[in-house]
């Protein structure tokens, strides 16, 4: 407890100390913690100074925007005109398509996110263990963080023929019954059990390739973890006679679980960037397209608020299961 | 004796059995992983396989349906035709230099930015930290807009017409661009600055103690004495950085505009297409979808395979240092 006490001491700054570091003649500025403060301040000095103006100035003026009418006079520049909250009801009442598309992105994300989690965290299972060619596979399975990044991401979705010739595989698959996951389908939803949970189950098999696209960082992230754990405590389990079921979920899980965090939001935070997003389509449109940029503002702070509630929610729900291992 | 003997072989017999079954067990597991990793795998390698496939076939062999994977004719005038939609030499090369020089750029500031953060304690100190959570979570894209206003104008935050100077267009130069990498504002900077961070935080104090004792200089310590420890780290943030940008699209459409880049000019090969085609004749072309699709599949070739490349050489060095960086502090 003092020891804590003492680290909270030393990063700890008042008011008045903190104010007397920066000013030369006062009483704590020749100290060694304030030169030390002052070296530091220096090294963070880039960031500072392109947050305030290259994230923060934009920000602020990106609110600004959101909340008015911005009209491009030639040769001089921009002028806006408030209109209060105009532009947000326009963007989710009036807009054709971007509550649409908003709704069915963070449905189709809630899903994803889900399955990407728990894909990585079964591939990273079975990479940790011991077999022939362990490297090549962690290598392939890093190689999408490479190949579906920015451009490559989004390129073939953008493409018709890509849509029709998913349209036909689709009815092809529906007649023939060569699609599996569909026939599987049909049978189990003849069945009538809980048909909702299936078709969701199923979305996700259907997804399962931009699934594992997108779990490359993820699936490292969960070996690092899975490699920390020290083997002694798989002996102990063994030794009292625990089975590989048991020290799976007794010690494998929950050693693991603060990663859940990180991935979490690093998945949220992936889904909600990339290119072939409809929701990013249609803001871009109305921007370069119809060079409305209040709307396109606007929209584009109800994306950002509905993903710090997503990555808000999940946070506060996984850190209730989290156990920190200290030693 | 002679029952020892008995019991000996009555165990023994025992141990085959269960020697036996375990091997079965360990086979049977071994087999099913195999095939779920072999099909994974072949799930990401397939694309590439198709696309090669598909890149050297001539225009009719995309409509014979006895045609699967291997070309009957091939042929290497797709990638000439490609060349020529995307201004080849020319915007590879440019990507090749922006590419290098922001994430040089980037990296020089989130490394002395990351070490900062690890290694010094001064007021506000986790303000500023979570600005950088901020910088992470915030997508740029919520903040273009006004991007693109204040560089459209850009007046040294009220500088320059202090001075009695005009406000400059800077949308058609790189400054912009190099000005935010340097300041830690560029593409997934949040990032490197949490991976370097992390990455100092793990490095004994008491060998810069040490160093400080022996009468070195705060920089030089950092020069001789961090920077080659975090090495590796730096590296692999620099590789990152420098395959993030080439493919990158955002930064690109909106800051390089000017520069002919390979993944600009990607993104809008379609287009490009049918006026491509129907030169010399006035006569509107339509390019048949799966064309359109297979000129795509060149493209993005010729955009990855330089990226697998480096990868194959350099793996290593991308997977430790994420794995490094999960760690929890």
């Amino acid at each position: 407890m003092s020891r804590k006490n003492k680290k909270y001491d030393r990063e700890r700054w008042g008011l008045k100390e903190s104010i007397c570091t920066f000013i030369p003649g006062t009483k704590d500025f020749g100290t060694m913690r304030s030169r030390q403060a002052r070296q530091g301040v220096a090294f963070i000095l880039p960031f500072i100074i392109g947050f305030i103006f290259f994230m923060l100035t934009p920000m602020l003026n990106s609110i600004r925007m959101s909340f008015s009418t911005v009209v491009q006079n030639p040769g001089q520049g921009y002028s806006y005109t408030f209109i209060a909250f105009r532009n947000y009801q326009n963007a989710l009442g009036v807009d054709p398509g971007f509550n649409k598309y908003l709704v069915e992105e963070i449905s189709r994300m809630g899903v994803n996110a889900i399955a990407t989690i728990v894909m990585s965290f079964v591939v990273a299972v079975i990479l940790n263990q011991n077999f022939k060619g362990r490297t090549l596979a962690r290598a392939i399975f890093f190689l999408p963080v490479i190949l579906s990044s920015g451009v490559l991401a989004g390129i073939e979705s953008q493409n018709e023929f890509y849509d029709m010739m998913a349209g036909m595989a689709e009815a092809v698959g529906k007649s023939s019954g060569v699609n599996i996951s569909a026939a599987l389908q049909d049978l189990l939803s003849v069945s009538g059990i809980g048909s909702g949970v299936f078709t969701v189950l199923f979305d996700m098999i259907d997804a399962i390739y931009d699934i594992v696209m997108a779990s490359g960082i993820q699936i490292i992230v969960f070996l690092s973890g899975l490699q920390a754990i020290s083997p002694s405590l798989y002996e102990a389990a063994d030794v009292e006679g625990c089975t590989a079921w048991e020290a799976f979920w007794k010690i494998t899980f929950p050693m693991v679980s603060p990663l859940l965090l990180v991935n979490t939001i690093y998945t949220i935070i992936d889904f909600f960037m990339k290119n072939d997003n409809r929701v990013m389509e249609r803001i871009n449109t109305v921007m370069y397209s119809q060079f409305d940029f209040g709307m396109a503002s606007a929209m584009s702070w109800i994306y950002f608020g509905v993903a710090i509630l997503f990555i808000g929610i999940s946070a506060i729900i996984i850190n209730r299961g989290v156990h920190y291992y200290e030693d | 004796m002679k029952t020892d003997a008995s019991a000996v072989k009555h165990v023994s017999k025992r141990d085959t059995k269960y020697v036996v079954k375990s091997k079965i067990k360990k086979y049977g597991i071994s087999i099913a992983r195999g095939l779920l990793l072999f099909g994974l795998c072949f799930m990401i390698i397939q694309p590439l396989i198709i696309r090669f496939s598909t890149s050297l076939m001539v225009e009719s062999d995309l409509y014979d349906s006895t045609i699967v994977l291997l070309p009957r004719h091939v042929t290497l005038d797709n990638y000439k035709i490609v060349a020529d939609l995307t201004n080849l030499p020319r915007s590879i090369l440019n990507t090749l230099w922006t590419s290098l020089l922001v994430s040089v750029c980037q990296v020089i500031a989130c490394t002395l930015v990351g070490y900062g953060f690890a290694r010094y304690s001064f007021p506000l100190k986790k303000f500023w930290f979570a600005c950088v959570v901020l910088l992470i979570i915030v997508p740029p894209q919520t903040i273009q807009t006004s991007l693109y206003v204040q560089f459209a104008s850009f007046d040294l935050f009220g500088l320059i017409p202090a001075l009695g100077g005009k406000p400059l267009n800077l949308r058609t130069s790189i400054v912009p661009y190099v000005l935010m990498s340097l300041t830690c504002m560029g593409l997934k900077d949040g990032l490197y600055i949490y991976m370097l961070r992390q990455y100092f935080k793990g490095i004994p104090k008491s060998l810069e103690e040490a160093a400080y004792v022996d009468g070195c200089s705060t920089m030089h310590t950092f020069l001789k004495i961090m920077l080659p420890d975090a090495l590796p780290t730096i590296a692999s943030c620099f590789l990152f950085s420098f395959v993030w940008q080439w493919t990158d699209l955002f930064y690109s459409r909106n800051f390089l505009s000017s520069y002919s880049i390979y993944s600009v000019q990607l993104s809008s090969i379609v287009s490009r297409m049918s006026r491509y085609f129907a030169q010399g004749s006035d006569v509107a072309v339509v390019v048949p979808n799966a064309r359109q699709q297979q000129l795509i599949f060149v493209g993005v070739l010729i955009c990855s395979v330089p990226l697998i490349i480096l990868y194959i050489f350099t793996q290593r060095t991308f997977v430790e240092s994420i794995a490094m960086s999960g760690s929890k502090e």
